[in-house]
Parts: C-alpha cells; structure tokens; sequence
C-alpha cells in the first residue's frame, strides 16, 4: 500500500481552507512511498474548489453526494471512507475541529490507528511516521504505525505547495449509513472572524491593552494584512471578558501555528507560550523590556503599543500597497 | 439514568517535563498527577444530570495502573456514586485502549458515557468517538453545552467560524470541552466520603498495539531572537527584518 | 480547571509523603478554591478594608468551618492534620480570610461543642456549618488583652435568664455575626472562677457591633467593638459546661493551633512569590536569582519554612491523639507566626518597588502577620507560657 487518501473539508458547498495545505503533506508521504493521492470530497451537491484540489498535489478527485451532507454527517463519511480505506497506506485529514472528530471515528470504523494533530509526517521504511507535540508542546513525540493509519495533520504546519497540475474526478458512491447525530447547522458570529487556529497571521493581545476597547487596535492592524490575519489573546483578558474564549490561546485556549504572532502586551506566561511557540515567527511588542515574551520573540519593540501599533499597522498598509 | 465517565490520570500542567531514560515517556520523578482536566467537565455534567435528574447512577471508569484509584477517589469526592478500575497496562495505541473501554462499557446500560475532549500528556483526543464508534452509538466531540430532554440531546460546539448544533437520541457518547461547566471542587465530606464508595477492580489487558512510540523529546530551542529598536522609530527596522529575513511578509 | 499560574506549594523534605492522601486531597481542595475564589478579589478588598463575605456560602459548602467537628453535627469530621491544612491553605491566601473560619470553627463552633448542652449543639452547630449563622467570640476587653482573667464584664442571674454588661473589643467578625460566644463574670469581679461561656444572639437588644476602623492589618477582616447595654438572654444561653478562665483558653488553644499552621501558608506564599519574582526580574544584564544576597533570603525563608512544615505536622499528629497541651501549641504559634512575619518581609524587600503594590502579596501577608502575631496570645505572651513550662516559674 503506497496511496494516500485525503478527507477534504467541505462546508456549504465549497471546499474549506487548509485543504491545499493537507494534500500538501499528502503529496509528500505518496512520493515517499511511490504512491498517489486520492482527494475525497463529500457533500450534498457540487461543490466549488475542486480544481485546485489537484494542483494541490491530488491525482484523483473522488466526489460522493448524498442528501445527508448539507451539514458535516459524520456516519456518512465513514461510510465512504470505509468503502475504499483497504487500498491506502493513510488516510489524511486536516487537524481543524471537524477533523479531529472525524479522524477516530474513521480510525475506528476501519480498525486504524490515529496520530492526531501532527506536525509532520512521512514515510520510513514503507511504515507512516509521525511527529506530534505533547505536554501542552513541552515535548515532541514520535510515532511509527503499522499498517494502514489515520492522520490528523495541524493547520499550519505544512505551507502549501501548489503545481500547474490537474487532479481526474471521479464520482463515487456513498454507501447506505445510518444517521446516529444530526448537525443542524453552524451559527457565525456577529462578525465573520478568522480562526485563531486557521489564520497565517495572528495577533495577540494582553493586559497591556489596558482596557476591552483597545483591541480595537489590534483589529485595525489584523485589517491591515488583508483578511490573512487574526485577533487572539491571552488567558487573562478571557477572563475578565475582553474578548471571547475563541481568540484564546494557550494552554487552555488554542494552540496554533501560524507564520507570523504578533504578541502586544502580552507578558509571555508559560501556559500563553505553550499555545503559540511553534508559531514561524514571533514578535513582541511590550514597554517592559524584561517581560518573559522577550525570551521566546524573534524580534522585539520595547515601546508604548499605543505608539507602535497604529505605526505597524501604518507601515504594513504601505507595505501591501493600500 | 445511568451515566458512566471516563477518566485518566495525567500530569500536572504546571509541571515541568523531563524525558526519562527509555527516551520514550518522562520522567515521573516528582510529577504531581492529577485527574485530567478536561475530564472534570465530563464529570461535573455526569453529576449535575444526576442531581437534576433526583435519581439515578454515575460511573468513573479508568483503565490503568494502581495510581489510578487515587485518581478515581477524586471524583468519587466530587460526588460520583462509584468506581471500577481497569487494572492493566494502557497501550500506546488510543484504538486498543478504546477497545477495552467499550468492551467494558457495551453491556452497562449506560445512557450516557462521557470523556474529556481529549488528554492533556499525550493529546490523543480519539478515545471517546472511538468508543462510540466501536459500540454503534451516536457521538459529538468537543461539547461546549448539553442539553437532555425524553431521550433526546442537543449539543452545541465549537468549530471555525461558529458554533455548530446537533442533535442526536440517547444512548450516546460526547467529549467535553472547557466552557460546559464549571467543574466543582470535592467538598471536604465528600473526600471523607470517597473512602467508602465502591470501587471495583478488574483485571485487564490491552489488544494489540499498531503504534510504536520511537521517541519522545524536548522540543528544539527557539534561538535567541532580538529587540529591534524602541518606540515607534523601530517599526521600519522590524518591518525590514520580517520582510529580508523571516521573509514573512 | 484548576491549574496553571497559581500555587504549587513548598515541599523541600517531601511531606506530602507524610500525609494522608485524604489530608492532601483536603489541602488540594482548599488550594484550588483559594486560586479560583479568593485571589481574584483580596487585593481590592484589602484595599476597600473589607471583607468578602459572598465568599461565606462556597466556603460553608466545602465544609470549612468546624471541619474537625463530627459528622453527626453537620461538620466534616477530619483529623487535626486535615484541619491544619485548612487553615495553612486559607492563610496562604489571606490572614483575615484564615481569621473568619478561625473564629467560626475554633472559637464559635468549638466551645459549643465543648461546652454545650446535647440542644445547644444540635442546633448551633449545623447551622454554623452551613454559614446560616455566623459566630463571633467575645473575650478580649479594651482593658484586658493579654490578662483575659481580668475582665469586667459581668453576667447576672435572673428570674428566667441572664442580663449581660460589658464591652469587647478587637472582635473578628464582629459586626457581621449573628451569634456571638460572650465570656462573662457571673461572680465577684476578681473571682476568675466564676467566668462562664453565653450563647448571645447579636439582634439581641441592648447589643450592639461596631467595626473599629483605621486599622492597617487585617484589613479584608471585621474587627469590632461589642457593647452590651442590659442585654438578657434566656437560661438556655448559658454553656452549661464552662466554668473558669481554662474553658475559652481551651477555645484559644484549638485556634492557636490552626494559626501555627497559618504561619507556614503565609510563609510560603511569600517565598513563593519571591523565589519567581527573584528568577525573572533582570537587573544589571542577570536575574536578580542569581546574586548572593537574595540567594541567601531565598535560602533562610525555605529553611524555616520547611522547619515549621515539620513542627506543625508532628503537633497535628499529637493532637489527634489528645497530646498537644498548651505549651505545645504555644511553641508552635510562636515560632511560626513569627518566621512568617520574617518571610514576608525579606520577600517584600526582595520585590523591591514593586513590593509595596497591592499586586504582589508579601507587604499585604507582612502587615496581616502583625495582628497574627499579636492575636491569639501576643508572641511574647507565648515566650512566658514556655518560659513557665521550662522552669516552673510564672513570670506575667
């Protein structure tokens, strides 16, 4: 067994962020293992996005469709997964929230093992490897699977690599299933948000802030990346209700990896840390230059974020010609 | 209703992590363990819907070594009504230990099983739809709200960009996650009381394992970054240095 | 969840070993309830002088207040190890908040049992438990601090009851009581013999509470006046089996004894907080952990922490078995309270400036500590209580 088959994410009929980036590391462990990979997309109709699927590392695009997948029906897609699991040697899904719920389920379902929320993952000796953080990222740990395994890959860890090539799509079936959950819908927030865990820039913002408004800044510099970019925070400004629980990172909060953190006023707790120390880069911004944050920050302003925000946000619009 | 929740015996977050000679797992060597945290939301909700409820029997299942009694007795002191102890090896393989867990729990009568959405040493976050899945129940992960109404529960949870709600008839598995309750601590009586709860033990052997630990180690260091500048006047050098260096922007 | 910044505990000699696991479940819970209650809201409440009362009924749930009491009154029934951790763990977080269930378990709750008839007991002490009541303990005069032998408040016999006259001072919660344990003379004024224990409710008429205010100690805590103006109370008021100056210094020994323990919570708290302050505060390009003389504070505060850790552990063990007489208690309040109000202040003085704001802990544990080591016999009275133990000779 060398393929690789890829669970994409659909929702609302078009295929979610991060799929590039899985089909990515899909392409990677095929090549490995001269195999191919196979992008599998389930909904109730078309879906859009699928072209890009293939220049994304995918050789073939099957669709299944049935009725029950307006919403994520998670029997459904075990279903059809189990219909054609025997054939490969993983089967991939990215680590976002509706991943980490599918992945055990299809690791059950087809007698698999499951490396959730993995860093990295590659091939030895025909056997799948992975490379995941545990102890709240206080430590790496690696695992060898045998056989046939499921894989949870961390949005972030594998930026996507994208070719001219195109991906054949196939239709296939989705075989009878019983319905034992019924998701009813997704309600957004007010304001549609990038997730913390989802973008490739992310903002964080602390006690330094000094009062709920002044996220406001923040915001504005999250503007100034051009929707790429999120607001999080700290534990501490959670809990006094700042900010909602989503924007959290941390030991109790989320734990992300984007390429870029920006942590203003933030004093750089361990527990903040283990949330956000695999980020690409890391930078501080505090007006007390012995704050821990400084400790784990590739670069540093040591200054008033009241002055050296909006001159960020400034010189980022300048920078991306707005 | 019969409700059973499953627990493990993790570190202490607060603890600091050293590898131990097999290069495989930690050192142990005075780490405080305690019953994982997440597994506190399953818990306190396991209790309160008994509580409400007037009637009824909660369960804290454990599939592990000796150590975890203690862990049990903990929430035995929050007030569930008894324990039963795996006593055996946990695998490195989250299917395996799954197996056991549903092996126990298939016959139980349970109208609930309950688990935290995931363990904070190894992060598995599989045991408890691997359990459902393997006993045919309906499951949802990550619960952020509960609700049980005839035999009938709705569930809210956490995914990007919103909240998502299912809904799904008893009996069911869910994984609880941080802001379903707020779990309680044990009273002082129901410390004193945990002693005399029944705890059973029986013993228990893990399947096969398909998952090889090769290695666990510390995480590279970060090197030493630099303060740039101070003030505003160092935006242009540390948009230089994102740009030509990190190449981030 | 209860975890993540907070306290960890100081252990150097591995005494959880020495502990039950109960008794470490007791002091975990206790902890915790401390990080996630407590904490929060001490600093502005010391600041405000007040103290946080919405934090009695989660208290009372935990089963706080006379937890070394039986079961059978509604009391949690642990041993004097658990108790002592309780308090220890309170104290940790604030003297004036340890001072409440003090006086609530030891000095309230406590003569009741000790004293009191089979009714008294079963219907005070429930309710004490539950914090529907709240006790207050009236021994100390403005004139008679140290010498409460010397009072003068009396206790009349009447026709159906008792009509009180007198004036307490320096009362933990005081004015928020709803009962108060009020040690009066039913003799002679010089008859020490004649002191009996009453069960007074504080609606009684002619009772009045008034916080005494100013106070730059204990300020999360009520500290009051009690005026009682012809106050009567019925024949069920009085403890029935009190009788002597000995009955509300046995109540003074069981708080006395909680108070050592108290010493060692208020010390590690303050280590604690110098130990992390030390390692990452950086002056002169190195944190100031890594200069000789904190170094050496560090050192001296683990040193007698860890000596009182182990002094109050073996009074515990000798209390559970009815061994721990006043002197042994004495030497234990003693030394404690007094290497905690050490601790604090060489903790505040390594915080340097940052070590007079209300956000760091050690200046507001070193100003509690005053009142602690002067409550509950004052540190030197403590000296002559040995003193008399060691040679024979009293020497008031």
């Amino acid at each position: 067994m060398a393929d690789i088959l890829c669970v994409i994410e659909q929702r609302g009929g078009a295929v979610r962020k991060g799929a590039n980036e899985l089909l990515t590391a899909a392409r990677q462990l095929a090549d490995q293992l001269g195999g191919r990979v196979d992008a599998l997309v389930c909904g109730a109709g078309p879906v859009s996005g699928l072209d890009g699927l293939g220049a994304a590392g995918a050789d073939r695009v099957l669709t299944a469709t049935h009725d029950g997948l307006a919403q994520y029906a998670p029997e459904a897609i075990v279903a059809t997964v189990q219909s054609i699991a025997g054939q490969y040697a993983a089967v991939l899904v990215a680590a976002t929230a509706t991943g980490k719920d599918l992945a055990p389920r299809l690791a059950a379902a087809i007698g698999a093992p499951c490396g959730m929320d993995v860093t990295a993952v590659h091939a030895e000796n025909g056997a799948v490897r992975v490379v995941r953080p545990v102890y709240a990222g206080k430590a790496i740990q690696t695992l060898e699977f045998s056989g046939t395994a499921v894989v949870a890959v961390r949005p972030g860890a594998y930026p996507a690599v994208v070719s001219g090539k195109a991906g054949a799509v196939e239709s296939i079936a989705v075989p009878a299933f019983t319905a034992r959950l019924t998701v009813t819908g997704i309600a957004a927030p007010d304001k549609a948000t990038l997730d913390v865990a989802e973008a490739r820039v992310v903002i964080a913002g602390g006690r330094g802030l000094g009062e709920p408004q002044h996220f406001g800044l923040l915001e504005e510099l999250a503007a100034a990346f051009g929707g790429e970019a999120a607001v999080g925070a700290s534990r501490a400004v959670v809990d006094v209700g700042w900010i909602e629980h989503g924007a959290q990172v941390g030991q109790t909060g989320k734990t992300v990896s984007p390429e870029l953190y920006i942590a203003v006023g933030v004093s750089g707790a361990i527990q903040h840390l283990a949330g956000m120390r695999s980020a690409r880069t890391i930078v501080a911004i505090n007006r007390d230059k012995d704050a821990p944050i400084f400790k784990v920050a590739d670069y540093g302003i040591v200054g008033d974020l009241f002055e050296v925000v909006p001159a960020l946000t400034a010189a980022v619009k300048a920078a991306k010609g707005q | 209703m019969k409700i059973a929740i499953c627990l493990r015996r993790v570190p202490d977050t607060t603890a600091k992590i050293a590898i131990g000679p097999s290069g495989t797992s930690i050192d142990e060597t005075g780490v405080k363990f305690v019953p994982n945290p997440y597994d506190e939301y399953a818990l306190e909700a396991g209790i309160a819907l008994r509580d409400a409820a007037g009637t009824g029997e909660t369960v804290v299942v454990a599939f592990g070594g000796d150590a975890v009694q203690e862990t049990m007795r903990t929430a035995l002191a929050m007030g569930v009504d008894r324990a039963v102890h795996l006593q055996g090896t946990p695998s490195a393989d989250g299917l395996a230990n799954a197996r056991v867990l549903a092996d126990h729990l298939r016959d139980g009568g349970y109208d609930l099983i309950l688990f935290g959405k995931v363990a904070v040493d190894d992060y598995g976050q599989q045991t408890g739809a691997m359990v459902a899945e393997l006993l045919g129940r309906p499951c949802a992960t990550a619960i952020t709200s509960l609700v049980i109404e005839g035999g009938t529960a709705k569930v809210t949870r956490e995914v990007e960009g919103g909240v998502e709600s299912a809904h799904c008839a008893l009996p069911a598995v869910f994984t609880c996650d941080k802001g379903l309750n707020t779990p309680r601590l044990p009273g002082l009586k129901g410390i004193m009381a945990a002693k005399k709860k029944p705890l059973d033990i029986i013993p228990t052997t893990a399947g096969a394992s398909r998952v090889t630990i090769l290695s666990l180690a510390l995480p590279p260091e970060r090197q030493a970054g630099r303060i740039v500048g101070e003030g505003a006047a160092a935006v242009p050098a540390l948009m230089a240095a994102l740009t030509t260096e990190a190449k981030v922007l | 969840m209860a975890g993540s910044s907070e306290f960890t505990g100081v252990d150097f000699y591995d005494m959880d070993a020495l502990l039950s696991e109960e008794e470490r479940a007791v002091r975990d819970t206790v902890r915790s309830w401390v990080d996630d209650q407590l904490m929060p809201v001490i600093g502005d409440c010391y600041l405000e002088g007040r103290f946080p009362k919405q934090l009695i009924p989660g208290m009372a749930e935990l089963g706080l207040f006379g937890a070394n009491l039986p079961e059978e009154y509604g009391c949690a029934g642990l041993n004097n190890v658990a108790y002592g951790l309780i308090m220890q763990e309170l104290e940790r977080g604030d003297s004036g908040i340890r001072s409440f269930a003090s006086v609530q378990g030891a000095l309230v709750m406590y003569p009741i049992y000790a004293f009191g008839s089979e009714e008294q007991k079963k219907h005070w002490l429930p309710k004490l438990a539950t914090g529907a009541e709240i006790g207050c303990f009236g021994l100390t005069e403005p004139d008679y601090g140290s010498n409460p032998g010397g009072m003068i408040t009396t206790a009349r016999e009447t026709a159906d009851g008792w009509v009180l006259n007198g004036t307490k001072m320096w009362i933990t919660n005081g004015s928020q009581a709803t009962v108060s344990i009020i040690w009066a003379k039913t003799g002679d004024l010089d008859d020490q013999k004649s002191i009996r224990g009453f069960i007074v409710p504080t609606n009684s008429p002619g009772f009045t509470a008034k916080d005494q205010k100013g106070k730059l100690s204990l300020r999360a805590s009520d500290t009051s006046e009690l005026h009682l103006q012809d106050v009567h109370v019925g024949k069920d008021a009085l403890l029935p089996n009190s009788g002597g100056l000995k009955s509300p210094l046995m109540c003074l020994t069981q708080a006395r004894y909680g108070i050592a323990w108290g010493g060692v919570g208020a010390a590690m708290a303050c280590y604690d907080e110098a130990r992390r302050y030390a390692a990452n505060r950086v002056m002169f390009g190195k944190p100031i952990a890594a200069t000789q003389l904190q170094q050496e504070r560090l050192a001296e505060m683990l040193t007698e922490i860890t000596k009182a850790q182990l002094l109050v552990l073996q009074l515990g063990r000798l209390k559970d078995e009815g061994k721990a007489t006043p002197s042994r208690v004495s030497l234990a309040k003693r030394n404690n309270v007094n290497m905690a109000c050490e601790c604090a202040r060489e903790a505040r003085r390594l915080l340097g400036g940052n070590g007079i704001l209300v956000e760091y802990h050690s200046m507001r544990h070193m100003a509690n500590l005053e009142s602690v080591y002067t409550y509950e016999g004052t540190h030197d009275m403590h000296s002559l209580i040995l003193g008399q133990e060691i040679t024979g000779l009293a020497a008031y």
